[in-house]
């Protein structure tokens, strides 16, 4: 029965996704200035091999990657850090998770010509920005899960005698783990938004970079490419967090 | 005990006076009006809270802060720690007791066994239901083998039938044992069932009003329920708690009425 189910969703994924390629193959097959904007898939296909062969796949793929890794690190280390010290007290969250909220309610993307400014038109200002963004929802969550851990566990752990770091180790973190991750994730996802749009603002290299410069050209069969590897990375980088996400809730 | 609150208004005197002497191996209840402070006073005797005067020894050691390897504290609510399974919470009981050793798993599954919840050891808290739950949390609480036990209202969340077979339960495993008990209720029955003392408070601020007690030896049969002498008690208590439950009730109206 669920199986059967399962199988249904899928095909109509499958179809759904069938149905969008069959409409472009077929728009492009009328002529009009539409072919100007949307080229035939197969010319697509074809960029992305040039692309793929002639390196510049992944001397992009690198910078963007290693920017949004190492943007991550950064915004994730920094949020927990922060959110756990926070939540420690709760003066301190009184205090700073309104301004932490209030700040990123504000578009920082506003802000991005300062992060250039600061930290040049290289990867630096892509990793700067991306750590900056993501750092909050990271921090936001940390707090949340921390300061909401049941005051029930830990006079229960108290009562047993549990000292300060089995406290944490064995309540604090188990408590907290779910609602942490959930920022991780969020946090994630703004990474690469941050990074790649960033790029695409300003930048010298990374996929972001040569998506934008293919549109300024107007070399729209190569902007489509770059667009494709985009939507590749994506998938294949959600997958793998959510591969990582699985195994630390297993622990 | 004085709950100083955060101006006057919310100021809380909770415990007022309040004398017991409890002996090794007794098995006490605390009985009284809901809001007498008979938590406050349980947590007071675990060194979960401090008290404002006064002074509380066990063993002879004055109590200040939780002694995990002579008190065991057993709570109103399941305190299983859901993100382990049920054998892990035992462990970490002993763990955080500083007591895990070698044959910790052979414990947890005798006081597992002796509650008829072995089967259940590998399971996680969310998977059984509050009164399986509250049952291994018993057994955790005797597993630890500290030699007092205090236990605040442990099934006040369960069913009466269920209630009825853990107390017996709870009688003849304690029979057996030799701990210290208090015990907060707030049924009489329950009170009288498994008591050597009944203790009953008064409304707030909580004072001892009466101390009765319940000579019938351990463990008790469910027949010793219908017996006049447990009758006996029984009315005695209602009569006893009657007074201070509508002093309770009538103090709640005036604050009521005051907040209108
Ligand atoms: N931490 C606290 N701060 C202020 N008042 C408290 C606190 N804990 C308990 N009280 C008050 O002390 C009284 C006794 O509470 P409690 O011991 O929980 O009663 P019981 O367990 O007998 O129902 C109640 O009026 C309660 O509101
Ligand atoms: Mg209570």
């Amino acid at each position: 029965m669920i199986a059967q189910d399962k199988l249904v969703i899928r095909t109509i994924q499958v179809g759904v996704l069938v149905a969008l390629f069959g409409a472009w193959f077929i728009a492009t097959r009328a002529g009009g200035t539409l072919k100007l904007f949307l080229p035939a898939p197969e010319l697509v296909w074809r960029e992305m091999g040039v692309l793929a062969r002639s390196g510049q796949l992944w001397a992009s793929l690198s910078v963007t990657i290693s920017s949004i890794v190492k943007a991550y690190m950064i915004a994730a280390v920094a949020g927990i850090a922060v959110g756990f010290v926070l939540a420690r007290s709760r003066t301190l969250v009184r205090l700073f998770e309104p301004v932490l909220s209030g700040m990123f309610a504000v578009p920082l993307t506003m802000f991005f010509p300062l992060f250039v400014l600061f930290f040049g038109i290289g990867p630096d200002s892509k990793v700067a920005y991306g750590a900056t963004y993501a750092f909050f929802p990271i921090a936001l969550n940390t707090i949340a899960a921390f300061s909401n851990v049941d005051d029930l566990y830990l006079r229960a752990s108290r009562a047993m005698g549990a000292s300060s770091w089995q406290q944490f180790r064995y309540v604090y973190m188990p408590a907290a783990l779910p609602v942490t991750l959930t920022g991780l994730r969020i946090g994630f996802f703004i990474c690469i938004a941050s990074v790649l749009g960033g790029e695409t603002l300003a930048a010298t290299a990374g996929v972001g970079r040569a998506t934008a410069l293919a549109a300024e050209l107007m070399e729209t069969a190569r902007l489509y490419a770059w667009i494709a590897f985009v939507v590749c990375m994506s998938v294949m980088l959600n997958l793998l967090a959510l591969a990582v996400e699985t195994r630390s809730e297993r622990e | 005990m004085d709950f100083p609150g955060r101006d006057a208004s919310q100021r809380v005197i909770a415990l007022d006076d309040v004398s017991l002497d409890i002996r090794k191996g007794e098995f006490v209840c605390l009985l009284g009006p809901s809001g007498c402070g008979k938590s406050t006073l349980l947590n007071i005797i675990g060194g979960m809270l401090e008290q404002t005067s006064g002074t509380v020894t066990v063993n002879g050691t004055p109590v200040s802060s939780p002694r995990p390897n002579e008190i065991a504290y057993v709570f109103q609510e399941s305190t299983l720690f859901p993100w382990f399974t049920v054998l892990e919470n035992f462990r970490l009981a002993l763990k955080f007791r500083g007591t895990e050793d070698a044959g910790w798993r052979d414990r947890a599954m005798q006081s597992l066994t002796a509650v008829g919840m072995e089967q259940f050891a590998s399971h996680y808290p969310k998977q059984l239901s509050v009164g399986m739950k509250q049952r291994i949390n018993l057994a955790r609480g005797i597993c630890v083998g500290s030699e007092v036990m205090l236990l605040d209202e442990p099934f006040a969340a369960l069913d009466e039938q269920t209630r009825m077979v853990l107390g017996e339960d709870l009688s003849i495993l304690l029979a057996r044992r030799g701990k210290t008990i208090v015990f907060v209720t707030h049924s009489l029955a329950e009170a009288v069932f498994l008591a050597d003392r009944i203790v009953v408070m008064t409304a707030r601020p909580g004072k001892v009003k009466a101390s009765i007690e319940v000579p019938e030896a351990h463990p008790r049969s469910p027949d010793f329920m219908l017996t006049d002498a447990f009758q006996d008690i029984r009315k005695e208590l209602y009569g006893l708690l009657r007074d201070e439950i509508r002093q309770t009730v009538a103090a709640m109206r005036q604050a009521r009425d005051a907040q209108a």
